[in-house]
């Protein structure tokens, strides 16, 4: 439709300007950490942890939780945007940029490809172009708020790619698949937008 | 942002807005609403799906949330039942201040996960806390309306349900449930109630725990379906359990809403 229908007697509730301005369209700020997962929480050791990077060639580079903890971290402090409407602020997040790990990775034999595809532990997965988690743009994240990363949030480690909705930011991460073509993910084959960026609002399939 | 892929998606098409007119606002409980609408053009949605709702107000000031759909895809309209959240910024307005002939923007039917049809077989298991009986409520209705005949389907889909409530005020669609369960040998409902209890209540009055869904689940061998949909620690308890006890973590989907908080 073209004009928005006008909800009589609604009225909302009004944002500061700041807040109006690192907000994407159709989201709300909460305070709160909502958890949005699709199935049960795996409870992973991380004395059985490892993380993976494969290239096209199949290559791959592996590290277990305690060589991926030498690794140089950083401290990231960003805004998130979930699909299901709630942005929160000033997130507080530390982990190993994935620049960091595709250096090492191709330096160690792993071909590169345009694509990425990211799967955890519980079968989940979702797809990105490589471009959007290189340049210090995505991180494997360990800790949230100077506390270790909580199973629900999908510790012991998740994806971190805060430009795009947080379904990207898979939990419970465990392997990015470097690939030639693009590979549709979890909830990209299932109705979700195949990109989202909160900014061009690409919540669903179809959306431009 | 250039290299966006569009190839993967082909054929979609954007889920557009549609201007669903309020037929009848329902009361459920002391704080929730059952909202009746009747949308043009509604494109059919399958049990377990939602959609988004959109208010603006006079200055073009916007507010989205996602609603499950509690209606089964057989029935005319789509009913979206609502809790309404003390702070909340939309649904106060939709339980208080709509009513019928008012109009509604919504956009859907959306998500294909936390999905059931009475193709996809059973054992079907539901587990609910409060207001997440309504994706579930879905699943019911479904089956009952495409079975209804169906005496040997129905034998073959046997549904348990599990309903997690704080008093007896809480408990939505309480005499449609108790007419599917008593009309239907084959749903089998168990109700907790976890601050108050009906007056000469015998059944579960504690929270959702291990002792109570060994006692109310199938066993993992039976491979149910299980669909758990409520507040986020009440899901978490509950899919967690229901993994130690043997299911496959793959036939435990889920639904959480709210914040994370501790459980009180």
């Amino acid at each position: 439709m073209a004009e928005p229908y006008i909800s009589r007697g609604f009225r909302g509730r009004r944002r500061s300007e700041p807040a109006a301005d690192r907000l994407p369209p159709g989201q709300y700020e909460t305070r709160d950490f909502p958890v949005l997962s699709a199935g049960p929480t795996p409870h992973i050791r991380t004395a059985n942890w490892d993380f993976t990077i494969r290239g096209v060639n199949d290559a791959l580079v592996r590290w277990t939780w305690d060589e991926f903890a030498d690794l140089p971290h950083e401290s990231v402090t960003t805004d998130i945007h979930c699909v299901t409407k709630w942005s929160k602020f000033d997130t507080m997040w530390e982990g190993v940029s994935i620049d960091t790990l595709l250096d090492e990775a191709t330096r160690r034999g792993v071909q590169p490809g345009p694509y990425v595809l990211a799967t955890s532990d519980g079968g989940y997965s979702t797809n990105l172009p490589v471009a959007d988690v290189t340049g210090g743009k995505a991180w494997i994240a360990v800790r949230f708020d100077k506390k270790p990363l909580a199973p629900e949030h999908g510790g012991p480690a998740r994806l971190l790619v805060p430009h795009l909705y947080f379904w990207k930011s898979a939990k419970w991460v465990r392997e990015l698949r470097l690939l030639e073509h693009d590979e549709p993910g979890f909830w990209e084959t299932l109705g979700y937008h195949n990109y989202g960026d909160p900014w061009r609002e690409q919540r669903y399939a179809g959306d431009l | 942002m250039t290299a966006q892929s569009t190839a993967a998606q082909p054929r979609a098409r954007k889920i557009a807005w549609r201007l669903a007119a309020v037929t009848d606002v329902v009361a459920e409980t002391r704080s929730a609403k059952t909202l009746i609408l009747d949308v043009p053009d509604w494109p059919g949605h399958r049990a377990g799906q939602h959609v988004d709702v959109r208010l603006t107000a006079e200055d073009g000031y916007q507010a989205q949330r996602s609603y499950s759909i509690a209606s089964a895809p057989e029935e005319p309209h789509i009913a979206l039942s609502i809790e309404r959240l003390e702070d909340g910024e939309v649904s106060p307005y939709l339980t208080d201040v709509l009513r019928p002939g008012d109009r509604l923007e919504i956009r859907g039917p959306i998500g294909g996960y936390f999905v059931w049809t009475v193709r996809l077989g059973g054992p079907l298991l539901l587990i609910a806390g409060g207001s997440g009986i309504a994706p579930l409520m879905a699943m019911l209705r479904h089956r009952a309306i495409v079975l209804a005949d169906d005496h040997v389907g129905r034998h073959r889909v046997p549904v348990r349900l599990l309903y997690s409530v704080r008093t007896p005020d809480d408990v939505f669609y309480r005499d449609e449930l108790a007419r599917l369960a008593r009309e239907d040998e084959t749903v089998d409902i168990a109700m907790t109630f976890t601050r108050e209890t009906p007056p000469g209540w015998t059944g579960f009055d504690r929270r959702v725990d291990r002792m109570m869904l060994m006692e109310v689940v199938w066993p993992p061998a039976e491979r149910p379906l299980v669909f758990v949909c409520g507040p986020t620690p009440f899901v978490e308890a509950v899919a967690g359990t229901l993994v130690e006890l043997g299911h496959d973590p793959a036939t435990v989907k889920t639904e959480r809403f709210g914040p994370t908080g501790s459980p009180n």
